[in-house]
C-alpha cells in the first residue's frame, strides 16, 4: 500500500469486490442500496478463471468453458494461492486446468498468454500467481468501471477469515498493480451480516448469527455475535472437504454409472479428461438447476466414443445420493457452534452464503438443527432472503460507500488493533423482574459478548397497582435445561421406524413428535447483583425506563427513571 | 437501538429499603474477555469515533446532532437569495433572449457552476414566490410575465444543448483580460489565471492546466501554454442567431436564414478563437516565467560556451608559454657554444704563442749553453744539436714542451742545461717516444 498512491476521498469511485477462489462478484450501492453488477457476459457470479486462445485473453465464464478445449492455458481456483509457499498449497482443483509449479519459492502457471507468429510457436510463459490475480482483477474492475461508465478507482475486498497476514499483503499488491486502491479488506461473514442488516427495514438488535458460507471449493462457518450494529466473530470453522464440488462429483459419479450402464460398450468418461471437464461443466449446471426446479436434465454431446448423453434426475434423488455431504455441511455448523462455547439455542439467525447456499435441501438441514424460533436466511425458507451468492459482494459495497470518503489514514486508525480490540462482558447485564407466578426472573439489557462501552435501555412494566418499585441490577448467564420425556408406548416408535422408511433422508430432521426428543430450553439464571435502586410512587400502570451503561474500563452507569415523570436515579458500579 | 418493552413487571420495593439518594451499589462486574471487532458497519465507524475521539455515547451523539443540523442550516442558507432588481422583475416574457436566465432565477453568482439540483431548486423557490396565481390573491390579475421569464430562464437551463448555447454567450461570466495599468500593479498571475479561469469552462478536455504562479516550473508552464494553444473548445454561437427560421416561410427563404446564421456562427466562432489566441499571446508576452526560462537556457548554453572557449584560451597559453621556454633553452645553448668555441679559440692561441715561446726557449737554451760545445762551436755541432732540439720538440706534448720550458728557463750554465736536455732525452727514450739512436748531439 505504501507504494501506491490512493485517490483522493472526493473523487473515488468504489465498488465492492468478492474475489473468491471459485467464482467473483462486483458490487456499487446506489441511494445506500447495494447492487451486484453484471458483466459483458450478464453474469453476476463471475467464474474465477481465466483462459489464453491465441494470445486473447477470456475471463469468466467464456473461460470457464474453455476448460474443455483449452484446459492447459486455462488458469482456474487460483485465489488461494496467493502469498501461499508452494509447499503449502492444495493444488487438487487444478487438476483440470493448468497446473501450479513452483518458482521462486512462489506459486506459478506455464500458459501461452501470446499468440503464435507467422509459423514460429512462442514459448509458454510462466506467470506467478500475482501476475494471474492481477490480469484477472483487471478484468473484473474493467467490467465494473464499464458498468458504472466511470473508472473505479477504489474497493473494498471480503477475505475469508483464515487469510494470513501475507496473503492479505498479496491480495493487496495485486489489486495494487490492476490499478485499483483497496480501501479495506473484510471478513467474509461479516460482510454477509452487513448486507443483510444494511436493509432498510432490518432493525439493529442483539443477536448470535452463524454464517454458512458454502462456497464452490470451500466451505467456512463464522459465528459472530451482532451487538448493537457491531460483530465480533466467537469462532470460525473453515471446510475443504465438503464444498460445492463435492456435490458435483456426487453427480458426475451418478451420470457415469448411468451413461455406463446405457452404453455397456463405451469408455468411462471419467478417464478421459475431455469427458470429464465436460460431465463437470454439465453437473454443475444441473446442480443450479435442481436448487430452482424439482427435475433437472443432464446433457452432454460427444461425452465418450462420440456418443451422446441425456438424462434426467429428480430433487430427490440428488438429495439420497449426495446426504453424505449434506449431512457434512450439518456437522461443520455443529462443531463451530460448539467451539464459540455455545448452544444452538443462543443462535438467534443462520445466514446462508456462497453459491451453494442455494441448495433448498441444506436450509432445510439447518432448519431441523436449530430451533423454530431461529431464522434461517436462505432463499429456499425466508422470501426476503438476499441471494446468498451476491451476499459478500453487496456487504463489500456498503462497507466501501461508507468508508469512501474517509482518508487512507482514517481507515487505517479505524481499523487499527487498539480501537477494534475492546472488552466484551462475560455476563449479560439484566434486571430482576417479577413473573406470574411470582419467581424471580432475568430480564437481559445487555446481552453476554457485548464490546464496551455499550449502552442499552429498556422500558420495563411497574407492579400493576404502582407504588414503590425496586429496580435490582443483576448478572445473568444463561445454561440449557434439558427435560426427560416421558417413556413412549411401544407402538408408536414401531410407527415411527415405519415412517422413517419412507424417505430415508428425512428422518434425522423431520421429527414430527416433539415427545420423543429431549426437551431442551435456555433459561436464565441470575447472577450476581450489581446495584439495587428504587423508583417511589409509581403510577398505577406505568413503566420504568432503565439505561445500564457500561464503560470501557467495566464500571457500570444505572439510570432509571419512570416513564413521563421528572427526575430519577442515577448511580456509578466502580469497576 | 429501538428501546424494548418488558411486560414482565419490576418486583414491589421492600418495606423498610432505603439507599442515599435511593440508589445502592452492591456488587462489581464481573469481567471481561478481549475480542476483537469486525472494523465494519455504520455502527463499528461510530464506535471508532467515540474510541478515537474518547468521547461517551451521549457526547456523541450531542456532537454528530449538532453536525447534522449545521449541515441542514448550511443547505438552507446556500439557498439561492440574492435580491432581485426592481428592473428585472418589469422584464416582458417575449424578450427572453435578452435576458440573464441566471440572475432571473438568482443563482447569478454560480451561473455556469450551477448544478442541476441547483436550477431545480431554485425554480422551484422563484415560481413559489412569482407564481401568477399568488399574485392575483394580491389583486394583480394577468401579472404574469416574470413568471415567464423565470419559464423561460428554467426550460433553456435545465436542457444541456440549449444551457451551453445560452453559456457560450453568457457575458457576465467573462472576465476581462487586464489592462496594462492593472498589470503595472503587480498581481499578474492572479489577474491572468482569473481569466483563464472562466476561459477553462469551454474546455472539451479536462483537467483544464491552471495559470499558476511566479514559482510554476517549466513542465508547467509549457503544459499549460501547450494546452491553450491547441484549446479544444466547445463554445457555438447559435444563441446569438439574428433570424430564426420559421415553419411558415417558404423553404428557400428558410434555407437562406440558415445559411445566414451559420455563416454568422462560423464567423463569430472564428473571432472567439483569435480573440482567444490573442489572449494567449498578451498573457506569454507579459510572462516573466518565460523570460526567466529562456534566459535560464541561454545561461546554460553560454556557459558551456564560455567553459569551452576558457579551455580553448588556456591550451592556447600553455602551448605558447612551452615554445618560449623552448626558444630561450635552444637560444642559450647557442650562446654558451659560440662562448665556448671562442674561449677554445683563445686558448688555442695562447697554447700556441706558449708553445712557440717555450720553444724559443729551448732553442735559446740550447744556444745558451752554446751548442754544449766548447769555445765556438761549429756549425756540424749547432746543426746536430738544433736537429735534435726541433726532433724533440716534435715528439713531446705541449705541456711536456712547458714543463721542459719551465725547467730550462733561467738557466745559464751549460752543464745544467745540458743536464737537463739529457734526462729530458733519457725519459723521452725510456717512455718509447724517440729511439736512442736518433738523438746524437744532445745524450752525448
Amino acid at each position: 500500500m505504501s507504494e501506491f498512491k490512493g485517490t483522493a476521498p472526493g473523487e473515488r469511485t468504489v465498488i465492492g469486490v468478492t474475489f473468491g477462489n471459485s467464482n467473483s462478484s462486483i458490487a456499487y450501492t446506489v441511494d445506500d442500496k447495494a447492487e451486484v453488477m453484471a458483466n459483458e457476459d450478464g453474469d453476476r457470479q463471475i467464474p474465477t478463471v481465466l483462459s489464453y486462445v491465441d494470445g486473447e485473453e477470456y475471463y469468466g465464464q467464456q473461460a470457464k468453458n474453455f476448460l474443455v478445449r483449452n484446459p492447459t492455458n486455462t488458469v482456474a481456483y487460483f485465489r488461494d494461492f496467493l502469498g501461499h509457499e508452494f509447499k503449502n498449497i492444495d493444488p487438487t482443483h487444478n487438476h483440470a486446468s493448468a497446473h501450479p509449479q513452483e518458482a521462486d519459492a512462489g506459486v506459478s502457471f506455464t500458459v501461452k498468454d501470446k499468440a503464435d507468429q507467422e509459423g514460429e510457436e512462442t514459448a509458454p510463459s510462466t506467470l506467478p500467481v500475482s501476475e494471474v490475480a492481477t490480469r484477472y482483477l483487471r478484468r473484473l474492475i474493467g467490467s465494473a468501471s464499464d458498468y458504472l461508465g466511470k473508472k473505479v478507482t477504489s474497493a473494498v475486498f471480503t477475505i475469508p477469515t483464515n487469510f494470513t497476514e501475507k496473503q492479505k499483503a498479496a491480495l493487496v499488491a495485486a489489486a495494487n498493480a490492476a490499478g485499483v486502491e483497496v480501501l479495506q479488506l473484510i471478513n467474509e461473514p461479516t460482510a454477509a451480516v452487513l448486507a443483510y442488516d444494511a436493509r432498510p427495514e432490518a432493525q439493529v438488535e442483539d443477536k448470535i448469527v452463524v454464517v454458512a458460507d458454502l462456497g464452490g471449493t470451500r466451505s467456512d462457518v463464522a459465528v459472530v455475535a451482532s451487538r448493537g450494529g457491531m460483530y465480533t466473530i466467537l469462532a470460525t470453522a473453515h471446510d475443504y472437504e465438503f464444498a460445492g464440488v463435492a456435490l458435483d462429483k456426487i453427480l458426475i459419479d451418478h451420470f457415469a454409472k448411468e451413461f455406463l450402464k446405457r452404453h455397456s460398450s463405451a469408455k468411462d468418461p471419467r478417464e478421459n479428461a475431455r469427458s470429464l471437464a465436460k460431465l463437470r461443466l454439465e453437473a454443475e449446471a444441473t446442480k443450479r438447476a435442481l436448487s430452482i426446479g424439482a427435475n433437472a436434465s443432464f446433457s452432454v454431446e460427444s461425452l465418450s466414443d462420440g456418443i451422446d448423453f441425456a438424462s434426467t434426475i429428480n430433487r430427490l434423488r440428488y438429495e439420497t445420493i449426495a446426504r453424505s455431504v449434506f449431512e457434512g455441511f450439518n456437522r461443520l455448523v455443529e462443531s463451530v457452534i460448539k467451539k464459540a462455547g455455545l448452544d444452538v439455542l443462543d443462535v438467534d439467525e443462520v445466514i446462508l452464503s456462497g453459491g451453494t447456499s442455494h441448495t433448498p435441501r441444506i436450509a432445510a438441514n439447518f432448519g431441523a438443527i436449530f430451533p423454530e424460533s431461529t431464522r434461517i436466511l436462505a432463499p429456499s425458507t425466508n422470501p426476503y432472503a438476499i441471494n446468498p451468492s451476491e451476499l459478500q459482494a453487496r456487504g463489500a459495497a456498503l462497507q466501501a460507500s461508507l468508508i469512501q470518503e474517509y482518508d487512507a489514514e482514517d481507515i487505517d486508525q479505524s481499523t487499527h488493533a487498539a480501537v477494534t480490540t475492546v472488552p466484551h462482558i462475560n455476563n449479560a447485564i439484566g434486571v430482576v423482574s417479577v413473573s406470574e407466578s411470582g419467581e424471580e426472573t432475568f430480564v437481559p439489557i445487555i446481552p453476554l459478548e457485548t464490546a464496551v462501552p455499550a449502552r442499552r435501555t429498556i422500558q420495563i412494566a411497574a407492579p400493576k397497582d404502582g407504588g414503590d418499585v425496586l429496580v435490582k441490577v443483576v448478572e445473568g448467564n444463561t445454561h440449557i435445561k434439558v427435560t426427560k420425556p416421558e417413556p413412549k408406548p411401544k407402538e408408536d416408535k414401531k410407527a415411527k421406524v415405519e415412517d422413517a422408511d419412507d424417505s430415508d433422508e428425512d428422518d434425522e430432521s423431520d421429527f414430527s413428535d416433539d415427545e420423543e426428543e429431549e426437551k431442551r430450553e435456555k433459561v436464565w439464571k441470575i447472577g450476581s447483583t450489581l446495584a439495587e435502586a428504587a423508583i417511589r410512587g409509581v403510577k398505577k400502570g406505568g413503566k420504568v425506563e432503565v439505561t445500564i451503561n457500561v464503560n470501557a474500563d467495566l464500571s457500570v452507569i444505572v439510570t432509571t427513571r419512570e416513564v413521563g415523570a421528572k427526575g430519577g436515579v442515577r448511580g456509578v458500579v466502580a469497576a | 437501538m429501538a428501546t424494548t418493552v418488558v411486560p414482565i413487571p419490576l418486583p414491589v420495593l421492600a418495606e423498610g429499603w432505603t439507599a442515599e439518594k435511593d440508589f445502592k451499589s452492591v456488587g462489581k462486574s464481573s469481567g471481561a474477555t478481549q475480542r476483537t471487532l469486525e472494523p465494519v458497519g455504520p455502527h463499528f465507524l461510530a464506535h471508532a469515533r467515540r474510541a478515537r475521539h474518547k468521547r461517551t455515547f451521549s457526547e456523541d451523539d450531542r456532537i454528530q446532532a449538532q453536525e447534522k443540523a449545521k449541515k441542514v442550516e448550511t443547505e438552507e442558507e446556500s439557498e439561492i437569495s440574492e435580491p432581485e432588481d426592481p428592473m428585472m422583475l418589469q422584464r416582458e416574457a417575449k424578450d427572453w433572449k435578452s435576458q440573464d436566465h441566471y440572475k432571473v432565477l438568482g443563482i447569478s453568482k454560480y451561473r455556469w457552476r450551477a448544478t442541476e439540483d441547483q436550477i431545480k431548486r431554485a425554480h422551484r423557490k422563484k415560481v413559489l414566490k412569482h407564481h401568477p396565481d399568488k399574485k392575483a390573491a394580491a389583486g394583480r390579475v394577468d401579472d404574469d410575465n416574470f413568471f415567464k421569464c423565470i419559464q423561460k430562464a428554467t426550460e433553456v437551463l435545465l436542457d444541456p444543448v440549449t444551457r451551453r448555447q445560452f453559456d457560450s454567450v453568457d457575458e457576465e461570466a467573462e472576465v476581462e483580460p487586464p489592462t496594462k495599468k492593472q498589470l503595472a500593479k503587480g498581481n499578474y498571475y492572479k489577474l491572468w489565471s482569473a481569466v483563464f479561469k472562466a476561459e477553462a469552462r469551454f474546455s472539451k478536455n479536462h483537467p483544464v492546466p491552471s495559470f499558476g504562479d511566479v514559482n510554476s516550473t517549466k513542465e508547467e508552464v509549457e503544459a499549460f501554454y501547450n494546452f491553450w494553444y491547441n484549446f479544444d473548445s466547445w463554445r457555438s454561437f447559435e444563441y446569438l442567431d439574428e433570424d430564426v427560421p420559421d415553419d411558415n416561410e417558404n423553404r428557400d427563404q428558410k434555407r437562406h436564414t440558415e445559411r445566414k446564421n451559420a455563416n454568422a456562427r462560423k464567423k463569430k466562432k472564428a473571432e472567439d478563437n483569435a480573440r482567444l489566441r490573442k489572449l494567449l499571446d498578451d498573457a506569454s508576452a507579459g510572462d516573466e516565467r518565460i523570460k526567466r526560462f529562456r534566459q535560464e537556457a541561454n545561461a546554460a548554453k553560454n556557459k558551456k560556451r564560455l567553459e569551452r572557449e576558457a579551455a580553448e584560451k588556456k591550451a592556447a597559453e600553455e602551448a605558447a608559454a612551452k615554445k618560449a621556454a623552448e626558444e630561450a633553452a635552444a637560444k642559450e645553448a647557442e650562446e654558451k657554444a659560440k662562448a665556448d668555441r671562442e674561449a677554445g679559440k683563445k686558448a688555442k692561441e695562447a697554447a700556441k704563442n706558449a708553445a712557440k715561446k717555450n720553444k724559443r726557449v729551448l732553442r735559446g737554451s740550447v744556444k745558451d749553453a752554446n751548442y754544449f760545445a766548447s769555445g765556438d762551436a761549429s756549425a756540424d755541432t749547432v746543426n746536430a744539436v738544433l736537429n735534435d732540439v726541433e726532433l724533440i720538440m716534435g715528439k713531446i706534448e705541449v705541456d711536456e714542451l712547458a714543463d721542459l720550458a719551465a725547467k730550462l728557463n733561467g738557466l745559464k750554465v751549460a752543464d745544467e742545461i745540458k743536464g737537463v736536455w739529457k734526462g729530458e732525452v733519457e725519459r723521452l727514450v725510456g717512455a718509447g717516444t724517440i729511439k736512442a739512436d736518433e738523438i746524437k748531439a744532445l745524450s752525448a
